[in-house]
């Protein structure tokens, strides 16, 4: 058990390294910008690197920022709602929503607004659909939970790959980066920050609770824990989460398995620092990521999603191979 | 005369579409210790956990402390009775002492965090149960003997006026298992609490309560002082066994014919 004096240093030196990460994503890319043009851009110096920062790295910064956050606070959440390690923000199926939407809408040749739009109604129709089917009869464990999100993912996956066969050769290439996940794509950077806020700001007073239902159910309710009030909650709010971030950028994969497991190595499963840690940790990952992502084999980009499983995967089979049986 | 700690009043508890207790009527005041005796699948865990307000009951009521329990928040009912079930499945990492600072949840603000009180009620428990050195052990490298003794620490750190306990005894070798009993009853006879427990050994019920609530799984149950209700005949009947008694030194045992 973390005190409260080591959580906040770890807070800390999270939030430093968020910065540190910002810091690479202004600065590195194509047009090399200095730290000081940086922080005179920052400040509202008028100048030739101002544009750069202002306009295009920075609001992409953040929108990354914000995406991983996202990302990583839903799947600490998903792993406690399901009591299941190996749950991620898109094991119930929401991602797979959220590609149905947005591969119809570039099929149809919808705008910009119209994909995120679309993205965001299949994202809730996917959550809705799980939820209907799981909660039929009232009992909606963790299993039947699981096993109807993985069907409605899979369901979800074939529409996906019917909309790819079908879809005209010129817009091949957008549908894929949709679907490996892209910050490229993004328009809008405050309506993710703004859901990571106000998500982190709604589950941080449950955290203690949320340590409870991570060790069952019936325990959690004597001792004390609304565990059919929080359940629902947490599932509303790690889809919304999850949706949230899958509009902004697609649906980026890892960040919201890996993240919360190696915030858990290092400082232990009391979500009161794991919520929190794991949001600063993911949002910088994704930073970071996407920095590689455009600079990598400049000046063409990668999507961000290819990069984060390049790195995910090989980091989560090695937690999974020394995962305690 | 103080209010009960837990009653049951015209208690009916239904297993699928299938009756398993039906109009039972019992009070358990402080001090008081019960056992619950029963074959396999009689519904005693289901009883024991509709009790402690976990399930809702078919028909009836309980009251906890003079309040319905069905109408309690959660949080108000853990102040009144600790449970203890039978599973304990961990799938994330914890250590010995943060598992054991979960009984204090109901005694903490929503932002508080565990206080050094806290840890030292809990090491307490710990020590109480045996279980003192092993604080930093990860759970999942415990003994199941060990991991059901930090159940029953967690249930101290709770401090609860009532224990509810469903097979407290499950994994214990017989030192533990004596260890337990005298626990509870030192804490039924110091403090007051009262204690109902899910027991498979009449001769242990004998010996280390008060009462006896034998639940025969068609909706018959009865409840009686040990001495009237734990002979050779009764619980010949409820197990649907032959079993001879046999006295010692005020003790009794039950040796199946």
């Amino acid at each position: 058990m973390p005190t409260r004096q080591r959580a906040f240093l770890i807070l800390a030196s999270l939030c430093l390294l968020a910065v540190a990460s910002f810091g690479l994503a202004l600065t590195v890319g194509s047009f090399k910008v200095s730290y000081g043009e940086v922080l005179g851009a920052l400040l509202g110096q008028e100048g030739g690197a101002g544009d750069v920062v202002l306009q295009l790295r920075l609001p992409r910064a953040i929108a990354g920022f914000a995406c991983g956050g996202l990302l990583a606070l839903a799947g600490a959440l998903m792993q406690v709602l399901l009591r299941n390690p190996l749950a991620d923000p898109y094991v119930l199926g929401i991602s797979g929503g959220a590609g149905v939407g947005a591969m119809f809408a570039i099929l149809v040749g919808l705008p910009v607004l119209g994909i995120d739009g679309l993205a965001f109604a299949g994202a809730l129709g996917a959550m809705f659909i799980v939820f209907g089917l799981a909660h039929g009869d009232g009992s909606w464990t963790q299993t039947r939970l699981l096993l109807t999100g993985v069907i409605v993912a899979a369901g979800c996956g074939a529409l996906v790959a019917l909309m790819l066969a079908i879809a005209e050769e010129h817009k091949l290439r957008g549908m894929l980066f949709w679907l490996m996940g892209d910050l490229g794509q993004s328009t809008q950077w405050w309506p993710a920050l703004l859901a990571l806020v106000v998500a982190l700001a709604l589950a941080m007073p449950f955290a203690r609770e949320l340590n409870l239902l991570s060790r069952g159910m019936m325990q959690a309710q004597a001792l004390g824990v609304a565990v059919g009030r929080l359940r629902y909650a947490i599932y509303l709010l790690a889809s919304l989460a999850t949706a949230a971030s899958v509009t902004t950028a697609g649906s980026i994969g890892f960040v919201g398995l890996v993240v919360p497991h190696l915030v858990r190595l290092a400082t232990g499963n009391d979500q009161r620092l794991l919520l929190p840690a794991s949001v600063l940790a993911g949002g910088s990952l994704l930073v970071l990521a996407d920095t590689l992502a455009r600079t990598l084999i400049a000046p063409q980009q990668l999507p961000v999603g290819v990069l984060t499983a390049l790195i995910g995967v090989p980091v989560f089979l090695f937690l999974l191979s020394r995962q305690p049986k | 005369m103080s209010r009960p700690l837990l009653e049951a009043r015209q208690l009916r508890v239904e297993i699928g579409d299938k009756t398993v207790v039906d109009r039972l009527n019992f009070a358990v005041a402080t001090g008081e210790r019960v056992a619950i005796l029963g074959r396999n699948g009689a519904g005693k865990s289901t009883l024991l956990s509709t009790l402690a307000g976990l399930r809702k009951a078919a028909g009836g009521a309980v009251l906890l402390d003079g309040e319905d329990a069905a109408l309690m928040p959660p949080r108000q009912a853990a102040l009144q009775r600790a449970w203890l079930g039978q599973f304990q499945n961990d799938p994330f990492g914890s250590t010995v002492l943060e598992t054991a600072l979960t009984g204090r949840h109901p005694h903490l603000g929503r932002w508080d965090w565990e206080s050094t009180r806290d840890a030292e009620l809990a090491r307490g428990a710990l020590k109480a149960v045996g279980l003192d050195g092993m604080e930093t052990r990860q759970i999942h490298t415990l003994s199941g003997g060990e991991r059901q003794r930090l159940a029953i620490a967690t249930l101290l750190t709770q401090a609860a006026p009532l224990y509810l306990l469903d097979e407290p005894l499950s994994h214990l070798d017989l030192n533990h298992q004596m260890a337990v009993l005298e626990l509870f009853a030192g804490t039924a006879r110091d403090c007051g609490a009262g204690v109902i427990m899910v027991l498979h050994d009449p001769a242990l019920a004998h010996r280390f309560c008060d009462r006896a609530l034998l639940v025969f799984g068609d909706g018959r149950t009865e409840i009686a002082p040990v001495d009237d209700i734990l002979t050779a005949e009764t619980l010949s009947d409820l197990y649907g066994y032959g079993l001879r008694q046999i006295e010692d030194r005020g003790h009794r045992c039950f040796i199946p014919e």
